[in-house]
């Protein structure tokens, strides 16, 4: 065996490369304050595996990016791990460095003859942040989308080149396909190499000029095997540990809901490392951004790159440790002030509340058997009726109706309640408290519409109030049996037990001892020229789409009608919206089949 | 290398100048070719998307006059056009959104990107005015900018508005560059 690595040896010379590599003289022998460098080596070739292997299933494209992230995340054998370790380790990474910052600063490492490899640093520290900013984009989802597009609009206001640079990073005017296979070159291929091609300079530099030790020595020089070589493992692991706990506490890296232009969401924020230059910009009125976005931060840049230099003077490294704690304080405090902002924002925290729920909305819909069509995830959330439903109600009906006491996004709207509360509708209990002759006046029911002074709150208030207890009795198989009209899914399982009340409740709204048909039209029943909207099918799917389409139709309330506008033939909205509100307000929208109750 | 290999050989004779210039000039241009080759192939794909231009095509209905509230309100809608990406080419699909209001029996559309860095505007009906949600820039109802301290350097983007058939609200959609004082098509 001696004799093949002797052979191999004389061909390569591996022997004293290796012996290089492990016993270069650590000054001073080892020391915990040595091992910074080495854990961002080590975050970088983990970077660097965890992407290869990402790059195994990731697709750049607008119709599927976040698509394969989502299938890595959650369809892929320990997808989430490998994404998480991904996402993880680069914050880590950006905390390394700022940790490695400060202890080439601190020690003076900076200073003559190690000034070109302080430098490569800085370029590394900047490759660096250019990774986390490029990789931000790629899942596509709207946190990225946006942020990203606040970045990309501030690179637009560099003096000179600035629009054609964000035309040439963008890969045209709008984000798009090539915005993504462009941030992805930059992100796995471009930046990554220079980062290697800057790392090896680094290294050569480092041990050419050997190791700053850190002044008094307290021991004699060593080795850097083992002693030194312990330590940087020993803070690799710690490292590791810690960003396993964080892909374990969070189940990987976030994905929110997939990009879309046309989809409000306040919620963007960079990530948090970046978010005191976010805050910065909120500082500089119209006209001087860029003070904040590019020239503050070039000074900085500067002031730091020009550090070797002023280190020569007398008081220059005062001066070198004096600016590095104080921009750390800067850059702390603002990170301070976005979050406390963002934390007594009510719009913000109700913002960020719906963007999780489309985020968690939208891998339900993935995950259902029709899977994501080939136009992109982002066609599930605009056809999903659970997430479109809310928000056509809050813009179309909550400046009059409510849905359980809010504007179905869990706003107040600014006009007061004037319509009924449409939560549950056409339900039992709906309709029971209708016909409650303490409820069927209020805010909840016709108490604030023009139907307050009309027959039915009249009848109500007046004939039902004065009902016997048979007649109850008979009130209640009544609205069961009217309610079965809706074939609401909620009430699926109690409408096919009841069959036989049911039967007797349709037919209790027929006879004449209720009066409903002196009004109404049901089925056969009623009068040809209803006062009354008909109650046939009332509060199904073909019944509500009508109904909100035209309320003034014939058929519901005629000239009878108050406010409500014909949402359909005034083109207020398409039919496919009308759909989807009509939809939600039914409680019909995919439920996934381990979990049949919609909430 | 050849002296590890050959350690008694002489050391090898310098060349002429003369010829010596013309070899180094020839390797120079020949290497200097080889070089630039492939960087110069990869540029043009590089810069490519300096050609393009934004799709701003003609305008695209984007609501009924009927959906606007009578007392100004402003409503939120997607505009539906094509939207070319690259190879992609698919009709009817959402571009961006814009905010319309009534003023008077004209309607007023109001582009919702932030003119400052991009981010999509909110409107708070309890404040009656838009607020960006990334730097906190606010706008009054006509898109000015409301609170100087905005950091938008401009109001929001008003785009052209046209009223057919009775009820028709068309918009010649556009997006513009963000930053600027000035307001630029891109």
């Amino acid at each position: 065996m001696k004799a093949f690595f002797d052979w191999a040896d004389q061909r390569t010379g591996y022997k004293k490369l290796i012996h290089e590599t492990l016993y270069e003289n650590v000054p001073g022998g080892a020391r915990w304050r040595y091992v910074w460098g080495s854990t961002l080596a080590f975050c970088f070739s983990i970077q660097v595996i965890t992407g290869l292997a990402l790059w195994v299933a990731y697709s750049a494209g607008s119709q599927t990016a976040w698509e394969s992230v989502y299938y890595i995340q959650h369809e892929m054998w320990g997808g989430w791990f490998l994404r998480g370790l991904h996402h993880y380790t680069a914050q880590a990474m950006t905390v390394l460095l700022v940790f490695h910052l400060m202890q080439v600063v601190i020690d003076g490492a900076y200073k003559a003859p190690r000034e070109i490899n302080f430098w490569s640093g800085v370029i590394l520290l900047l490759l660096v942040l250019a990774l986390s900013l490029t990789g931000y984009l790629l899942p596509w989802d709207q946190k990225g989308f946006w942020a990203t597009k606040v970045a990309t609009s501030i690179a637009a206001i560099t003096p000179f080149i600035g629009p054609e640079l964000q035309k040439l990073v963008v890969g045209g005017s709008d984000y798009g396909h090539h915005t993504l296979t462009r941030f992805f070159a930059l992100h796995a291929g471009i930046i990554p190499g220079a980062i290697i091609a800057f790392i090896v300079a680094h290294i050569y530099l480092f041990r050419r000029h050997g190791l700053t030790p850190k002044e008094p020595r307290r021991r004699p020089d060593a080795a850097f095997w083992p002693d030194q070589v312990l330590r940087d493992a020993v803070a690799c692991l710690a490292v590791l540990l810690v960003v396993v706990f964080f892909i374990i506490r969070y189940r990987g890296a976030e994905l929110g809901a997939p990009a879309d232009a046309s989809e409000q969401f306040s919620a963007a924020r960079p990530e948090w490392y970046f978010l005191f230059l976010f805050q910065l910009l909120k500082y500089f009125p119209g006209g001087t951004e860029i003070w904040g976005a590019i020239v503050i931060p070039a000074l900085l840049m500067g002031v730091l790159v020009a550090m070797p230099f002023v280190g020569n003077w007398k008081l220059g490294h005062r001066f070198n440790l004096g600016f590095l704690w104080a921009m750390l304080a800067g850059v702390g405090l603002l990170t301070y002030l976005a979050r406390t902002e963002d934390a007594a924002s009510p719009e913000f925290i109700l913002a960020v509340q719906s963007a999780e729920r489309d985020a968690a909305r939208v891998i339900v819909l993935a995950q259902s058997p029709d899977g994501i069509p080939t136009a992109g995830a982002v066609t599930l959330l605009r056809n999903d009726a659970l997430t479109q439903g809310p928000k056509l109600f809050a813009k179309n009906c909550a400046s009059c109706h409510r849905y359980d006491g809010h504007d179905g996004l869990g706003s107040q709207p600014k006009d007061k309640i004037s319509a009924s509360d449409l939560k549950g509708f056409a339900s039992r209990e709906w309709i029971a408290g209708l016909l409650d002759p303490a409820r069927v006046d209020s805010l909840h029911y016709f108490g604030g519409s023009k139907q307050k002074t009309g027959k039915m709150v009249k009848f109500v208030k007046e004939d039902i109030a004065e009902f016997d207890a048979a007649q109850k009795a008979q009130l209640q198989k009544l609205i069961i049996g009217l309610s079965a009209e809706a074939g609401l899914k909620a009430q699926s399982a109690a409408d096919t037990r009841d069959a036989v009340v049911i039967t007797e409740g349709r037919k209790l709204v027929s006879s004449t001892a209720m009066n409903c048909t002196d009004c109404h039209k049901f089925h056969a029943a009623g009068t040809d020229d209803p006062s009354a909207p008909d109650l046939t099918g009332y509060g199904s799917r073909e019944w509500l789409l009508a109904f909100i389409s035209d309320p003034s139709h014939a058929r519901f309330y005629g000239e009878r009608n108050d406010r409500m506008p014909a949402y359909g033939p005034d083109k207020i909205l398409t039919a496919a919206e009308i759909g989807l509100v009509t939809d939600w307000l039914r409680g019909e929208w995919y439920v996934p089949k381990a979990d049949k109750t919609p909430n | 290398m050849a002296s590890h290999d050959c350690p008694h050989c002489p050391p090898p004779t310098p060349p002429d100048d003369r010829r010596s210039f013309l070899t180094k000039a020839a390797a120079i241009v020949i290497g200097g070719a080889l070089a630039i080759t492939a960087p110069i192939a990869g540029l043009f794909v590089f810069l490519d998307p300096l050609r393009r231009k934004s799709d701003s095509g003609g305008a695209v209905l984007v609501a009924s006059l009927n959906a606007l509230p009578e007392n100004g309100e402003p409503r939120k809608f997607s505009v539906l056009a094509t939207r070319i990406d690259a190879w992609n080419r698919s009709p009817n699909v959402p571009i961006g959104a814009v905010y319309l209001q009534r003023v008077g029996d004209k309607v007023r559309a109001l582009n919702v990107v932030c003119p400052h860095a991009g981010c999509f505007v909110d409107y708070r009906g309890a404040k009656n005015h838009f607020f960006c949600p990334c730097h906190n820039s606010s706008f009054a109802l006509d898109g000015q900018v409301q609170d100087p301290k905005s950091p938008s350097p401009r109001g929001l983007d008003d785009l052209v508005v046209e009223i057919r058939n009775g009820t028709e609200v068309w918009v010649k959609f556009q997006n513009f560059r963000a930053g600027t004082h000035d307001k630029i098509p891109v």
